[in-house]
């Protein structure tokens, strides 16, 4: 329980970090392609952050609540995505599903190239 | 409220259920099912409350955004990959985007038929 009370605080912390930057992000620069931008950063951190406490060295649970489920998790988003998607579609439908298709690209090559990297870094392969 | 403190608490409500979800629902083959449910649910209700300007920062950019993820979709994506799992790599991303892209449309339909 207490245990639970802590992780929940910790995501929602973390969470309350990522969500304010990325609408910080999306107050200068409003559109889609920022939010294909906050996706691709979020991933590749997300990759790094992975391998470094997984692989590299096991920090206390906490650690990887709050940068991993609650700073990125909260940072990024799959509903604004979706949102984009559906938006673009009937007015632009070639640059809703390019945006789609550049958003799934850039976020799974963004976290196997955070992982790749990490690990060559930290000496791991 | 000010527009910090609206995303702010609909995050400090949205990350926390994400992550008590995703504890919640159990994955026997290893298939994301938690991420999946967060991303489908907030998808829904960010198109419901499209449209609803008073609404937009404390439950469309803070509690939909902080629900929903791409960095642990993507990251529980490549990591079935890595187990050599590619069915099931590929089945969670056109899950994920089929059903989130429909939630959205079916939220936004509701949320106008709701609207009159």
């Amino acid at each position: 329980m207490r245990q639970t009370s802590a992780a929940v605080i910790t995501v929602a912390v973390g969470g309350v970090i990522g969500a304010l930057a990325r609408y910080g992000a999306g107050t200068l620069w409003p559109g889609p392609w920022t939010t294909l931008g906050i996706n691709a950063v979020g991933c590749l951190t997300m990759g790094v952050l992975m391998v470094l406490v997984t692989e590299v060295r096991i920090p206390h649970p906490l650690v990887r609540l709050f940068l991993g489920t609650g700073v990125l998790g909260g940072f990024t988003t799959f509903s604004t995505f979706c949102a984009d998607f559906c938006r673009l579609v009937p007015t632009a439908p070639l640059e809703a599903f390019s945006y789609l298709i550049a958003t799934l690209t850039a976020a799974l090559a963004g976290v196997s190239l955070g992982m790749f990297t990490t690990r060559r870094l930290a000496g791991l392969r | 409220m000010n527009p910090v403190a609206q995303v702010a608490l609909g995050a400090a409500v949205g990350a926390p259920l994400r992550y008590l979800v995703d504890r919640a629902i159990p994955r026997p083959t290893g298939f994301p099912r938690g991420t999946l449910v967060v991303n489908v649910v907030g998808s829904t209700v960010l198109g419901v409350v499209t449209g609803v300007a008073h609404l937009q920062l404390l439950l469309g950019t803070g509690f939909c955004g902080a629900l929903t993820t791409y960095s642990t979709f993507s990251y529980e994506t490549t990591v079935l990959f890595e187990a050599r799992a590619p069915r099931r790599a590929v089945l969670n991303v056109v899950l994920s985007v089929t059903a989130g892209v429909a939630a959205f449309w079916a939220g936004l339909a509701g949320g106008q038929a709701l609207a009159g």
